[in-house]
């Protein structure tokens, strides 16, 4: 029988069904950081259990890690406290550890894939909601909260509901100045933000068959955005070539053979799908969000919605959001001011985000009102870039160069929103005080977008840069 | 082995959130994730909400008893912390109702014992308007029979047939029936390519 890579992945990791129902599932690959793993360790203490497979877990830093000062011991006690947890964790029960002092550190979503630990067909976890950004090679991968990282530390395995399948299909070929990321913010707002609770994305399309690697990430990352827990892309000859060479990709006769068993892993063409959806990727506009969840969003050229605009249900939180972000219904985004411009984060960190972003920046210089930071997703995305000249590119316009990690998305290390600042930002999450401070106001749109907005202080169309001769 | 005791029935006063989408960002702002324990969490669930809205329920002396949440939409989008639900169970709630959850916030309140329940909009507008006309009202809500009591009313809920499993088998901590049986573990991750290099 015809089935999707979902359901493959799915049969291929089932251990048994439990007494409760739900599935055992083992999971192939466990992704480990500070933040959500020091209690699930000390849960195993607790409980005379050990971790079963240290091979098939591996651990970074990235949430707490300052960008400018990385000086042991770090300045924040509290940072310190949890790095010497996760040194210590991962020493007693030997798990491959990427820390400070390596040059494979970088945020857990960018490291896992470029070190090839990230392949299809695989099973992967990780106490953190944006794993789905693995399912681009292929895989399904899971964000988990503590108490299920220590049920995978203690049993490779999982206890977890079966999901649907929802096929997002994107036809056509992109407009210039429009991304990945704008393809993903359209389909949210599109779908909204629950929409996918319950379900699985599987991306497809020419759209999505002709993005790189890097593309399909920022597309499946933001899968939990829309309420999906799992998004993948099937794996294709661009996963493939992609995977080859890097340090935990097979290589010589066992590539062979992976390709082989990595092709028979995506979904039959006669599989079939609880719900498909299409989008004609021809007509996507670049997008910015304004408002306070991801589905709030419009085209570059569009107005923030007026009450009328919206169905009953939505009315309330309209009228929150443009409370929140002291914006005003029916007024165009354009030209929105803009305090701080951020590029970074596990969507939109990696070396082919720092390059859109440069081409928009380069001979410009960053306005004056606006303080602005590049935080490449890893360390070998920063060498990378500075191999390329990026560093400079972006120092000479006044952007500051920094050290890899999760950094502003979530403000877990120095880099903070102040008061109620505005922020262009090329992460995920617009939530209320997702940024540092409570009252600080996030708008999310692609890299180049951030970039525009930096050199002219304001909410800019990046086409009008782009098209400069 | 097992760590976790079977959930049923709970009695207990409601708190009710109005609004969708409250994300776990605002249920416990990502600055305190930054411990080794989850001790303390307690104090500062909806912080950020709490200072800027004088009247949010979570600081409201009538509510303070509550052990039973009741929130609209989407309740618990966005992050995997963990940090979520136990800041809710470390103030005090057993119990979560919702119009609906996110898929990660509702597996990881399964995992640590806090049962959420979806029930559908009318029935949720009709309980938030009896506590907030009445928070000493008591509700009786059990798993075995996902049914809400209220005064003479009975209000029907939901939840995926392996969660009320789990929480009446007791097995909502999972760890002990995972490693149960590990050489089937062993047997299914041998028998995929990838675990052998190929």
């Amino acid at each position: 029988m015809a089935k999707n890579l979902l359901e493959k992945v799915w049969d291929a990791h089932t251990v048994r069904t439990l007494p409760t129902g739900q599935t055992q599932l083992f999971i192939g690959l466990h992704l480990v950081h500070e933040v959500t793993s020091p209690q699930a360790f000390d849960m195993l203490r607790t409980r005379d259990m050990t971790v079963a497979f240290p091979e098939r877990t591996y651990a970074t830093v990235d949430h707490i890690v300052p960008t400018l000062n990385q000086a042991r011991p770090l300045v924040d006690e509290l940072a310190e406290q949890m790095m010497v947890a996760l040194e210590r964790n991962c020493a007693q029960y030997n798990i491959p550890f990427s820390d400070l002092n390596t040059d494979t550190q970088g945020i857990v979503h960018v490291i896992g894939p470029e070190l090839g630990l990230t392949q299809p067909g695989m099973t992967i976890a990780c106490g953190d909601s944006h794993t789905s950004t693995h399912g681009a090679f292929g895989a399904v991968a899971f964000g988990i909260g503590t108490s299920q990282v220590r049920d995978v530390l203690a049993s490779q395995c999982l206890a977890i509901d079966p999901l649907k399948v929802r096929r997002v299909i994107v036809n056509g070929a992109l407009g210039l100045g429009v991304y990945a990321k704008d393809v993903v913010l359209e389909i949210i707002a599109r779908l909204g933000v629950t929409g996918g609770v319950g379900y699985a994305y599987e991306y497809a399309g020419s759209a999505v068959d002709s993005m790189t690697m890097d593309e399909r990430m920022t597309i499946c990352n933001m899968s939990i955005e829309g309420g999906a827990r799992v998004g993948y892309v099937n794996p294709d000859a661009t996963t493939f070539e992609h995977l080859k060479g890097r340090p935990f990709a097979p290589s010589g006769a066992a590539l062979d053979r992976a390709l082989e068993w990595w092709s028979s892993m995506a979904s039959d063409s006669d599989a079939s799908y609880d719900d498909e959806v299409m989008l004609d990727g021809t007509t996507i506009e670049p997008k910015v969000t304004w408002g306070i969840n991801p589905s709030q969003s419009v085209d570059i050229g569009g107005r923030i919605p007026k009450p009328a605009d919206v169905v009953d249900a939505e009315r309330d939180s309209l009228a929150e959001a443009v409370e929140f972000m002291g914006l005003k219904a029916g007024s165009l985004i354009r030209g929105t001011a803009i305090n701080v411009a951020f590029i970074g984060s596990c969507t939109n960190s990696r070396l082919s985000d720092l390059r859109e972003a440069a081409k928009v920046v380069h001979g410009h210089k960053v306005a004056d009102s606006v303080r602005a930071l590049v935080v490449p997703g890893s360390k070998s995305v920063r060498l990378a870039a500075e191999r390329e000249g990026l560093d400079q590119v972006f120092m000479d316009a006044g952007f500051e160069w920094r050290g890899a990690g999760c950094s502003m998305c979530l403000a877990m290390n120095p880099d903070r929103l102040e008061g109620r600042e505005i922020c262009a930002s090329s992460s995920n999450r617009n939530f209320k005080g997702r940024q540092g401070s409570p009252t600080g106001r996030t708008l999310l749109m692609s890299p180049a977008m951030v970039a525009a907005a930096a050199i002219t202080g304001a909410v800019t169309d990046v086409r009008e840069i782009l098209t400069q001769t | 082995m097992n760590n976790s005791s079977s959930i049923d029935l709970t009695t207990g006063t409601a708190v009710p959130l109005r609004g969708n989408n409250i994300d776990t960002d605002r249920i416990i702002p990502a600055r305190y994730l930054k411990a080794v324990t989850f001790d303390g969490l307690g104090d500062h669930v909806f912080e950020d909400d709490r200072a800027s809205m004088p009247n949010h329920p979570f600081s409201n002396s009538s509510y303070c008893q509550a052990s039973i949440l009741l929130a609209n939409q989407n309740f618990g989008s966005g992050s995997s912390r963990e940090h979520a639900p136990q800041a809710l169970k470390r103030w005090g709630i057993h119990i979560c109702i919702a119009e609906s959850f996110s898929d990660i916030f509702r597996g990881n309140s399964l995992s640590i014992g806090l049962p959420c329940f979806t029930a559908v909009h009318s029935d949720v507008e009709f309980l938030m308007g009896c506590v907030e006309e009445s928070p000493r009202t008591l509700l009786t809500v059990s798993v075995s029979d996902l049914t809400l009591n209220i005064s003479e009313r009975s209000i029907s809920l939901a939840m995926p047939a392996a969660m009320s499993a789990a929480l009446l088998k007791g097995q909502w901590d999972a760890t002990g029936i995972l490693i149960d049986r590990f050489e089937q573990v062993r047997a299914t991750g041998f028998s995929l390519p990838y675990m052998k290099g190929f």
